[in-house]
């Protein structure tokens, strides 16, 4: 690992102002990505900014329409919440399968959103169920947040403060995971939502996406026969050593029933 | 050099370091507490989980610095005068352990789950040890241990 100079941020205005002193400071969040990017030598950032300790990116906020999570709460509070589990039972699933518990001990929502790993979860909470993301600027709505691999619209030094979750009708996550990594083969968020049925398919491709079609199938009956005979295309879905295109596009089917069964 | 502090296995300690130490290079080359593993260098083996604050975290994958004022136990903590923790006992007694490499760690994360489920099923157990791989035993008796020394901590 490159050197590099430490800062423990006490607030959000302070993490800014920290990052803003230099172009090539970066935020720490849980670790769980950044620090093995860092061992692997594939980043040299000059100043790490710690946001781990900030009490107002921590915390579960649950009311009749909505999920407010803080950016900096750990993946493994968000699976334990009661509260998120009655609210969005789906979202307190997504979380409890992610990684292992020690990556759940440390690992952040903020974090895994901000990197947009082709094959993450909570991407696929976030366009699923149509949630926002707000940072230290602005409110960014899920449809203009995953921009590509790796890519989303935040800003350089951009900061994600909480994610506003509306509460669904029904919801239901189901993925297939990596054996090894615990990463999603492919990992498929149905949601019946006040604005529509929404389908959102992650590890498939390179960033998060919608798949309509099932959508539209979903909208005039929510069932998992409504899915029968409709395919994924694998155009453009990843192909690598643990499965090829046609392998994921089938997977989003089985996963896309699995999950609307799952959401009752 | 940042001067980090922190209590490891009931000790208050001090040491000046590189802003980069990980914590576990801190516990195994500043303090000499070599019981904690280093087993890959992707995040993914679970041999240097320790506890911090009384949650399982991996060593490798967090920074010395990150743990400033936080009480860590690691492997050469759970004994209490010369006694085994119930665990480790379980291990010794019902073969979950070949090599030995995974062990500190698979214990450290052992401990915790069985903090969270008193009363584990094997399901549990299986889940709860993701983070964890052993090379030699198949699991089958690293599962059969910690129902046991779940079982011995209820009492
Ligand atoms: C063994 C292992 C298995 C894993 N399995 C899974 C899995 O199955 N599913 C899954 O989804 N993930 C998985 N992960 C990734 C894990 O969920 C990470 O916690 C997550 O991707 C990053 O969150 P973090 O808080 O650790 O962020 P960090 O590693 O601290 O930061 C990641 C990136 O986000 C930036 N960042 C962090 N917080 C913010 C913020 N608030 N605002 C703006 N930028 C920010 C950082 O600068 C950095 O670029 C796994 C990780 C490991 C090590
Ligand atoms: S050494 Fe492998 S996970 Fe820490
Ligand atoms: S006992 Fe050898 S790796 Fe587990």
């Amino acid at each position: 690992m490159y050197n590099f100079t430490y800062h423990r941020a006490s607030s959000v205005s302070d993490a800014a102002k920290l990052l803003g002193q230099d172009a090539e400071s970066k935020i720490l969040a849980g670790g769980q990505t950044l620090l093995p990017t860092l061992k692997q030598r594939l980043a040299q950032p000059s100043h790490v900014v710690d946001i781990g300790g900030i009490g107002e990116l921590q915390g579960i906020k649950v009311s009749a329409d909505k999920v407010v999570i803080g950016a900096g709460t750990r993946h493994a509070a968000v699976a334990m919440s009661a509260e998120v589990a009655r609210a969005i039972p789906a979202l307190a699933k997504l979380a409890g399968g992610i990684g292992d518990p020690q990556v759940r001990n440390m690992g952040t929502i903020g974090g895994s959103l901000a990197n947009n790993d082709p094959a993450a979860d909570y991407p696929a909470a976030v366009l699923g169920l149509g949630a926002t993301v707000h940072t230290n600027k602005r409110a960014i709505a899920a449809d203009d947040f995953f921009k590509g691999m790796f890519e989303t619209a935040l800003d350089d030094q951009e900061i994600i403060t909480s994610v506003e979750f509306p509460v669904p009708q029904k919801a239901g996550y189901m993925k297939f995971p990596n054996p090894a990594s615990r990463y999603a083969m492919v990992g498929v968020m149905v949601a019946q939502t006040k604005a529509g049925v929404r389908v959102a398919v992650t590890g498939a491709g390179p960033s998060v996406f919608r798949w309509q079609d099932a959508e539209k199938a979903l909208a005039s009956k929510f069932a998992a026969a409504a899915l029968d005979g409709l395919a994924a295309k694998a155009d453009g879905l990843n192909s690598d050593m643990h499965g090829s295109a046609e392998y994921r596009a089938h997977l989003i089917g089985v996963m896309a029933r699995r999950a609307v069964a799952e959401a009752g | 050099m940042p001067t980090v502090s922190m209590t490891v296995n009931g000790k208050s300690v001090s040491r000046d370091i590189e802003d980069r130490t990980l914590l576990v290079e801190f516990l195994r080359d500043h303090l000499g507490l070599t019981g904690t593993h280093v087993g890959c260098d992707t995040s993914q083996c679970g041999a240097c989980v320790v506890h911090i604050d009384g949650k399982s975290v991996k060593s490798c994958t967090m920074l010395a610095v990150q743990a400033e004022g936080v009480t860590v136990t690691t492997i050469e903590g759970l004994a209490t005068d010369g006694k085994l923790h119930p665990m480790q006992e379980a291990f010794r007694e019902h073969h979950g352990l070949q090599c030995g490499f995974c062990t500190p760690g698979m214990v450290m994360s052992a401990v915790d789950l069985v903090k969270r489920h008193p009363n584990p099923s094997e399901e549990t157990i299986r889940h709860g040890l993701e983070g964890n791989i052993c090379r030699c035993t198949g699991y089958h008796n690293i599962v059969r241990a910690v129902q046991a020394a779940a079982t011995n901590m209820r009492g």
